[in-house]
């Protein structure tokens, strides 16, 4: 790392996050003043270039990649269009201890007298929280499921090559000639398409001016920089912003530029979820990295600069300030903007180049939790970059994380994709699949699998607060036999899944007709050809998702029941229900059987296993294929984020001797601490889950440093990713830190600011974490070939 | 003649082991050895019968292993503590009725097909890192006839094979083994007979001659010696065994495994008299000049398993 990045990668850190309501403000004003007199696109569209017309921009004193979200690092703007804050978020923002935000007396002056007396009921989360109906907020309220665009817009979504071979000027000439196509005469729809490709257009020239104001300011400064190396830099600063993103970008520096400015443009026009991610970035610099090289013009080291203070303006913008269950479900400042190494080109060729390596070095070097990283392994992929990316994994820093590109290809073929835009599709978010520059693939919320098996438990009553959510399904003591659980479970889960998925109809329509998103739908195939907006199904593919939680909580509870009160008779339903809920108390030996005595997930135990796929198909039976509202179908996902701990607040006991209030187990990973046969059994039985039936799995292993301390360690890691995605796994990440180290850090928090941890799909630093998920990956198993149980080997 | 498949008494499998031959493996534990190593890590192995460990740690006093000890062994105050060694069954009802896992049976008998079917679960590892099973101890080669009937079935099975052996055994029964075991990971602790018979309790020269033997018969041998501070890495030491070595015919493949101190708890749980507290493990500068030393004999010199 050079003194420059040192320098950028410092402030960066330093930078506290706070809140600026330039946005929320402009946004206000600009709604009272033009309110009426436009189509929601047009409207939508006015307003994004306005915004890039006057907010204010940024150039550090270091930076060679420019522009900000905010007006300066870390300031992170908001949508009040969408989220209108309350006072009283303000101040939590403001004082909480974790994902803090600073919230200056003027910010709170402007929400007070402006922004919210606008917005209130007027944004969308209030009249989504106003138009659906009680059962839904029951079952919301009790953490059956949460709502991912109840405070953020859908996005989850990545960039493709487009933008390195176009500029705006050329998309507005595919925008004339889509326009040329359309039939007014003959087609009732022709109208709204016209606005949409209207509003597109705009957009396009918001992209192109938003540039050109950081030309000017480039070119101001250089005027006024008596140091000639710092001049000579702005003014090639100004040079680039005056040619991207309006043209397509010629060489590696331009080409880093105008993914930034399309970033920048996506996460100001709306605050859509995982940010935008840059897909394939290796594979989109390799040919300006090549001509450059040729031509002398770059080296290796100034390709590593230019990369690693883009790295650095990824981690310059904070997620949007989250409140209530968003803030519970997804507790971070990370964004999820997400980089894919390595995988395939859409000829089907290794996508493994110079700069693939290049950038697992940037990854190494920068340790910072934003941008997050993955590695694609397809059976094409080099072993040594496998090895490569498993020495920087052995860092401890849980990034990159790893992914099947053949899997993925395997879930986009299932879902209808042409094999082409398989093999162009990657992961963004935490583990989510999804056609990149093609694909609007949804997260609608997450799903409490558990929660479902307590509600069958007590005849749809949840026991929390004693009030009926549920259908009636049968006391559970008059269940003569397991195939009774079985079908109570089933049809309490279809309820919630219905009920579900009925809000999310409701709420997508509402993102369609009034939240459209131009500049999205302008880098997204196939929005200008159909003329439709990236949030009312523009995309070539639309898919909705809905991730399950705590599926190894739910098999090592329905294992446990069916062998100690059905198979073995050891325990009655009733002596089980009161020991649930009594959490146990008083009833050691009943928690005992159930906790030390019953099959488990992640041991390799195929009684577990045979479980686990009954509760997985019933999910996927419940949720995939059914018609979203953007001429899509829905899907499912298995992965958490934080939510496994929000949702294990709200339940109860369950039937593996996991006690009330505490986490569920996270994504496909294991019950905490309960993988006693070590790595290959884990492996073996998160593969007996059929992930080519989901956009995402995710899997969370923690190594003993001592695994992957030596070539061999780094060598038998790859084979361990190459077993299991010959096994057909989706994902795996690692965490490589010793449980000592992390409770050191929970005592010492001062000491350990820079530990970074690998928490559920992404990377964060351990002392951000609230208590409860620092106790979580403490307790998630640590393997070691000869660390537990004690050693049988002298030497080693 | 349909003699019943035979059982052998196995102390732990351990799966993903990295350290015991190619690839990932599955480490198979028998009980039982000849040799009293000083700096021994698994005592569990050493003896041939069961036994009771107890980790006192994890023992709430609960009591309720005291009623179902059919000779009233474990007493209720202080239920942690180890049965009378000379007495107990090792019936291991204990150990079942423990609700803390405090109390565990050491060494279960497992028939070969059992023993073969947990192998093979870890087959699509073995596949794509070239592993498989090797079996350990103890000393594997006590239990000469499960471990044959063992090493068959996987061959069977098409899993690779491995033994890790002290090489205390008697020639046909060293000899019998190498057509059905891929590869021997062969233990030579110190050349110096006088030394070794101090260190291990048993002679050194029937170990020498069974691995000219196995080399003779061509069995693929990958020397393993283990290395204390002050004890075998002597320059002589080292020397010996380079000369040893490069005297064979086509074995060049030598580990130097470093000693580690992490299984000084084990002795206490077992009753047995704690380990010597002066073992150290050499210096990382003393591992590499051994390696370096070691190589000049033309060796394949690894340091770790």
């Amino acid at each position: 790392m050079n003194p420059r990045i040192e320098r950028l990668r410092e402030a960066s850190l330093a930078a506290e996050p706070s809140l600026s309501a330039e946005r929320a403000v402009f946004m206000t004003r600009f709604h009272e003043s033009h309110l009426g007199k436009y189509s929601p696109p047009i409207m939508r569209a006015l307003a994004f270039e306005q915004l890039c017309r006057e907010k204010t921009i940024w150039i550090g004193p270091d930076d060679l990649i420019v522009g900000e979200r905010g007006p300066a690092p870390k300031a992170t703007p908001t949508f009040p269009e969408l989220t209108c804050h309350s006072l009283d978020d303000l101040r939590i923002l403001h004082e909480r201890p974790k994902t803090r935000y600073d919230v200056s007396p003027e910010v709170v002056g402007a929400y007070r007298d402006e922004v919210i007396p606008y917005w209130r009921d007027r944004s969308l989360r209030d009249r989504i929280f106003a138009m659906l109906p009680a059962a839904w907020h029951a079952a919301y309220g009790a953490g059956i499921f949460t709502e991912f665009l109840e405070q953020r817009a859908p996005g989850h979504t990545v960039a493709d090559g487009k933008i390195y071979a176009k500029g705006m000027i050329d998309f507005k000439e595919d925008i004339a000639r889509a326009r040329n196509r359309l039939d007014l005469l003959g087609d009732p729809t022709a109208p709204n398409r016209l606005e949409e490709l209207r509003a597109m257009e705009i957009a396009a020239d918001a992209a192109i001016v938003f540039a050109e104001r950081h030309a000017a300011l480039a070119r101001a400064m250089a005027d006024q920089t008596v140091d000639p190396a710092r001049r000579a830099e702005l003014v090639r600063i100004a040079e680039v912003c005056s040619w991207v993103p309006a043209h397509a970008p010629r060489d590696f520096h331009e080409a880093l530029q105008t993914y930034w400015f399309c970033h920048l443009a996506v996460i100001t026009e709306l605050n859509g979820w995982d940010a935008y991610s840059p897909g394939h970035l290796d594979q989109h610099l390799e040919t300006f990295y090549r001509a450059g090289m040729a031509d002398g013009t770059l080296t290796r080291e100034t390709a590593r600069e230019l990369l690693e203070c883009l790295f650095v303006k990824f981690n310059n913008q904070p997620a949007p300030a989250k409140v209530g269950v968003t803030n519970a479900e997804s507790g971070t400042y990370q964004d999820f903007a997400n980089i894919n190494l390595g995988g395939v080109h859409r000829d089907g060729s290794d996508g493994v180049s110079d700069v693939s390596y290049l950038l697992l070095e940037v990854i190494e070097e920068m340790q910072l939790i934003q941008p997050s990283t993955n590695v694609q392994i397809s059976r094409k992929t080099p072993e040594g970059f496998l090895a490569a990316a498993c020495r920087v994994i052995r860092r401890g820093l849980g990034f990159p994380s790893v992914f099947s590109t053949d899997t993925v290809i395997a879930e986009m073929l299932r879902q209808g994709k042409s094999i082409e835009d398989a093999r162009e599709a990657g992961t963004s978010g935490c583990v989510e699949a999804g056609a990149f520059g093609k694909e609007a693939y949804i997260l609608t919320g997450y799903f409490n699998l558990p929660k479902i098996l307590e509600l069958t438990l007590h005849d749809g009553v949840d026991p929390r607060t004693g009030t009926r959510i549920g259908p009636a399904t049968g006391d559970p003591r008059s269940f003569t036999s397991w195939g009774d659980l079985e079908r109570a479970w089933l049809t309490q889960l279809r309820h919630f899944i219905d009920l579900k998925i009925a809000g999310n109809q409701r709420i997508e329509r509402l993102y369609a007709d009034e939240m459209p998103a131009p500049f999205l739908s302008l880098i997204t195939d196939d929005c200008i050809a159909r003329g439709v907006d990236y949030n009312a199904g523009g995309a070539r593919y639309n898919t909705s998702y809905i991730q399950g939680v705590g599926i190894g909580t739910l098999t090592d509870s329905l294992a446990a029941i069916r062998r100690h009160v059905f198979e073995r008779g050891a325990l009655s339903m009733d002596s089980l229900l009161a020991a649930l809920d009594s959490d146990f108390a008083g009833v050691g030996a009943v928690h005992r059987l159930l906790r030390d005595r019953s099959p488990r997930w992640g041991t390799d135990d195929d009684e577990a296993d045979d479980l686990m796929r009954f509760a997985f198909d019933a999910f996927f039976d419940a949720v995939d294929g059914r018609p979203n509202g953007r001429g899509g179908r829905y899907a499912i996902d298995m992965l958490p984020t934080t939510s496994h701990i929000y949702f294990g607040s709200l339940t109860g006991a369950t039937p593996d001797g996991r006690a009330a209030g505490a986490p569920l187990s996270e994504g496909i990973s294991p019950s905490q601490g309960m993988d006693t046969r070590g790595p290959t059994a884990v492996l073996l039985s998160a593969a007996r889950m059929d992930h080519v039936r989901t956009g995402g799995t995710l899997l969370n292993m923690k190594l003993s440093p001592g695994l992957v301390e030596d070539e061999l360690g780094i060598e038998k890691l790859g084979q361990l990713i190459r077993t299991y995605f010959r096994l057909g796994g989706h994902h795996i990440q690692f965490n490589v830190v010793r449980g000592d180290t992390l409770r050191e850090a929970q005592a010492h928090p001062e000491a350990h600011r820079d530990l970074i941890v690998r928490v559920a799909g992404y990377s964060d630093y351990f002392c951000d974490l609230s208590r409860s998920l620092q106790d979580e990956i403490i307790a998630r198993t640590e393997h070691g070939s000869m660390a537990m149980p004690p050693p049988n080997h002298p030497f080693g | 003649m349909h003699e019943p498949p035979p059982a052998g008494l196995v102390f732990d499998i351990q799966r993903y082991s990295i350290h015991d031959g190619p690839g990932i493996r599955t480490t198979v534990f028998l009980k039982g050895c000849s040799l009293r190593c000083t700096w021994c890590h698994n005592p569990e192995g050493l003896s041939p019968r069961p036994e009771i460990r107890v980790i006192e740690a994890r023992c709430d006093r609960c009591g309720a292993c005291a009623p179902v000890c059919p000779l009233g062994l474990t007493v209720g105050e202080g239920a942690w503590q180890l049965p009378d060694g000379e007495r107990c069954l090792r019936c291991g009802r204990c150990a079942d009725a423990c609700p803390t896992g405090a109390r565990t049976l050491v060494g279960r008998s497992v028939a070969v097909d059992e023993l073969t079917a947990t192998i093979a679960r870890d087959r699509p590892f073995y596949d794509e890192s070239g592993g498989g099973v090797t079996f350990s101890g103890g000393e594997p080669l006590t239990q000469a006839a499960f471990l044959r009937a063992s090493l068959l079935a996987a061959r069977e099975a098409a899993i690779h094979t491995a033994v890790d052996t002290s090489g205390f055994a008697a020639r046909r029964t060293v000899l019998a083994l190498a057509p059905v075991t891929d590869l021997f990971l062969y233990d030579l602790k110190t050349l110096n007979p006088a030394r070794h018979r101090q260190l291990t309790g048993v002679p050194l020269e029937p170990i020498v001659a069974n691995l000219r033997a196995l080399d003779r018969a061509g069995a693929d041998v990958w020397i393993r010696a283990p290395l204390v501070a002050g004890l075998n890495d002597g320059d002589a030491d080292i020397a010996a065994l380079g000369r040893l070595v490069a005297g064979l015919r086509h074995t060049r493949r030598v580990h130097l495994l470093p000693y580690h101190g992490l299984g000084a708890d084990k002795y206490e749980r077992l009753g047995r008299a704690p380990q010597r507290p002066d073992l150290v493990a050499p210096s990382a500068e003393a591992m590499a000049r051994s390696a370096a030393r070691l190589s000049g004999f033309g060796l394949d010199v690894h340091i770790g398993g």
